[in-house]
């Protein structure tokens, strides 16, 4: 990590290191961020209890990855367009989408990504860095038709190594498209470290290669992170073209519920990152401007539980999608080939059918 | 009007078409703009219709792809092209695990209404790369359509259906027979419908169905078999996925015949899907075995080889025969 070209305003123990911008102390901005990152991490840790007792598919930790999430969401505007990676359930939920989407999504129901309010916004992507030509070619369209939205494609360090990647940078360079790439470097691609990812010594440096204009930021201070994103959106929506951000963070938690990363993981690395992360860095900031106290901080946490359970319980209550719906959604029109198909599959789920209910596989 | 043109004039023709009547409609690829692509396909496109809406894109097939995935999400309609078949694989992905199953993964709030085209096929003596048929790689994907033109009319009147398609459809063109085929095509902007075959010789004696540029051997074969009193039907089965099976089974039904033409190699090929369909479905009106002729199970051949690779008139003829001497 190169310190001293690294955009930091707070300090990892919460002391501000420089003069703080004005809407800082003029704005609830600050607090609208804090109480977003305590339920990302309530979110998280419920979300990964509900994997353990078998109520969620395998999951993706956002651990560590608050305060990026929550920049991005903040700083977007609801109309311009996200391609997340999955790794982004905080940012998805900042930018409106309810928690029992996304628990539905990582439920294993396709239904998680038909949300409403998702609006234009790509559903997670899961291969690698592809995301992030979808995000040139959504910034294309808004370029097309002289849109003054944006397009933000979101990634992992590991992501950086995929060919897509350099693919996406390049395009968006070459067409000055309104296309903004932030880079949650949390050190970890599963077990491979970033020394092993890359040779470059940052990897915002990616950008040269494309003449994207890209910058360094400290991904645990919530502050930096939206004086980054601001010169960044503001770039492309101005037709500037695109910008690259990498934010230094870390993985706090494993890669997902399926992984252990004390197989690799040094036990004293993350000791250390837990000294460096966002949610407690901004309490205390918090605390220290005056801004926030213990019984709001109370108040605040047992305000976020109950919507937490409730979504959780909207979550809990929602029966199975019908199984017809693997064929109704595969094209706009059902063609005849498959209706026999379809016909079977809906058969085979009735009472006395070979998928019924507390069939012999069971 | 009544002038005879290429198969891949009539691609130019609906592309024009299609760019004058939809501002939605852009087309991107490699060498498509000032060049007019390496074989001429989008020719005065560009000077007609702006930079903006014919993209000379970086040289990268996976960004093409992914760029059309992105671009039709937001409701564009981009008609890519891939410059060779052989060159596809990096933007398979992206047509895989993202164009064929966007409207599915998010329950229809988007989806990927886009084209890829890409000439396909040996038999013109290119280099390496130049000459496979790979179309049952992307048959066997479910959510994106595979569809191959093998004349002008059907050219013209496909693709325009493909472009207002609103799922992904992969357009294969036999660049065999881009020039050698010509007909009349009427400029109408009529879409021809796409999953279903199209019987281009009624016969009463034994089914013949091929596509692609196999269909111009497989219609010679039919008029020799003719000769020899032989009534061939020759269908083209032009859309690979979804699958006509009905109109296949509706014919072997009648003839109880069928051989199947493919430029493919033999094993996993569309000609194995619709031999198993056939035999799933109407086995008791057979009267003899499925036959197919096909590539065989190699690499295609350079160019000093690949007229013993790809298959031929005679021996389309001579599996007709032997189907008809069975029994």
């Amino acid at each position: 990590m190169h310190e001293s070209t690294l955009l930091r305003y707070i300090a990892p123990n919460g002391e501000p290191l420089t003069a703080l911008p004005v809407w800082c102390s003029q704005s609830d901005w600050l607090v609208e961020a804090y109480r977003h990152m305590q339920f990302a991490r309530l979110f998280d840790q419920k979300a990964i209890a509900l994997q353990r007792t078998g109520q969620l598919g395998t999951y993706a930790s956002i651990l560590g990855a608050e305060a990026i999430d929550v920049a991005v969401g903040m700083c977007m505007e609801a109309t311009d367009i996200l391609a997340p990676y999955y790794r982004n359930h905080a940012c998805q939920m900042v930018r409106g989408l309810p928690a029992r989407h996304i628990l539905s999504y990582w439920g294993g129901d396709e239904r998680g990504s038909a949300a409403a309010e998702m609006q234009q916004d790509f559903p997670n992507c899961i291969p690698i860095a592809t995301q992030t030509l979808h995000a040139c070619g959504a910034a294309f369209a808004l370029q097309y038709r002289q849109q003054s939205r944006i397009a933000v494609a979101m990634l992992g360090d590991g992501a950086t190594s995929k060919g897509d990647f350099a693919e996406a940078l390049n395009v968006a360079g070459v067409w000055k498209l309104p296309v903004v790439f932030i880079i949650n470097n949390n050190q970890w691609a599963i077990s491979v470290p970033r020394t092993l990812q890359s040779a470059v010594s940052r990897l915002s440096d990616k950008g040269l290669a494309a003449g994207v204009p890209a910058i360094q930021v400290d991904g645990n201070d919530i502050i930096a992170l939206r004086i980054a994103l601001e010169t960044a959106f503001q770039t492309a929506r101005e037709g500037q073209g695109p910008f690259l951000i990498e934010a230094i963070s870390y993985r706090l938690s494993d890669h997902t519920t399926a992984d252990d990363a004390n197989r690799y993981r040094p036990a004293e690395e993350l000791k250390t990152a837990w000294k460096h992360e966002p949610l407690a860095r901004l309490r205390t900031l918090l605390f220290r401007l005056q801004l926030w106290d213990e019984q709001r901080d109370t108040a605040l946490l047992h305000d976020l539980q109950n919507q937490l359970d409730a979504e959780v319980k909207a979550y809990l209550e929602t029966p199975a999608p019908p199984v017809t719906d693997m064929f109704d959604y595969l094209h706009a029109e059902l063609h005849p080939a498959l209706r026999e198909q379809r016909d079977w599959c809906e058969v085979n789920q009735m009472p006395g059918g070979s998928h019924a209910p507390g069939g012999a596989d069971e | 009007m009544n002038n005879a043109i290429t198969l891949l004039e009539a691609v130019n023709l609906a592309l024009n078409h299609a760019l004058r009547n939809d501002s939605d409609v852009v087309l991107l690829g490699e060498d498509i703009g000032v060049n007019g692509g390496v074989f001429r396909a989008t020719a005065g496109l560009q000077a007609t219709f702006g930079e903006h809406r014919v993209l000379d894109t970086p040289l990268a097939e996976a960004m093409i792809a992914g760029l059309a995935v992105g671009m039709s999400s937001q409701g564009l309609k981009p008609v890519a092209e891939i410059q060779f078949m052989g060159f596809i694989f990096p933007a398979m992905e992206q047509l895989v695990v993202h164009a064929a199953r966007m409207r599915n993964r998010t329950r229809g709030r988007l989806s990927c209404p886009l084209v890829v085209r890409a000439p396909y096929g040996g038999g013109i003596h290119a280099p390496e790369h130049h000459s496979e048929s790979t179309e049952a790689l992307f048959a066997h994907i479910p959510g994106l359509k595979v569809v191959i033109p093998s004349s002008p009319q059907r050219a013209y009147g496909l693709l325009l259906a493909a472009i207002a398609d609103p799922d992904p459809v992969l357009i294969l063109e036999p660049k065999r027979i881009y020039r050698s085929v010509k007909e009349p095509v009427t400029d109408d902007g009529k879409p021809l419908p796409l999953g279903r075959c199209y019987t281009l010789r009624p016969g009463r004696d034994i089914t013949l169905v091929s596509w692609g540029a196999m269909i111009c051997e497989t219609l010679k074969a039919a008029e020799t078999l003719a000769e020899e009193g032989i009534d061939a039907e020759v269908i083209d089965l032009v859309t690979l996925n979804p699958l006509d099976i009905d109109t296949l089974l509706q014919s072997v039904t009648r003839t109880g015949r069928l051989v199947v033409v493919q430029e493919a190699p033999r094993t996993c090929g569309i000609g194995a899907e619709i031999a198993a369909s056939v035999s799933e479905h109407c086995l008791l009106s057979l009267q003899a075995p499925v036959r197919r002729v096909s590539g065989y199970d190699t690499i295609m051949p350079y160019l000093k080889l690949e007229q013993h690779y790809l298959p031929n008139t005679a021996d389309i003829v001579q599996a007709a025969k032997q189907s008809m001497e069975a029994l």
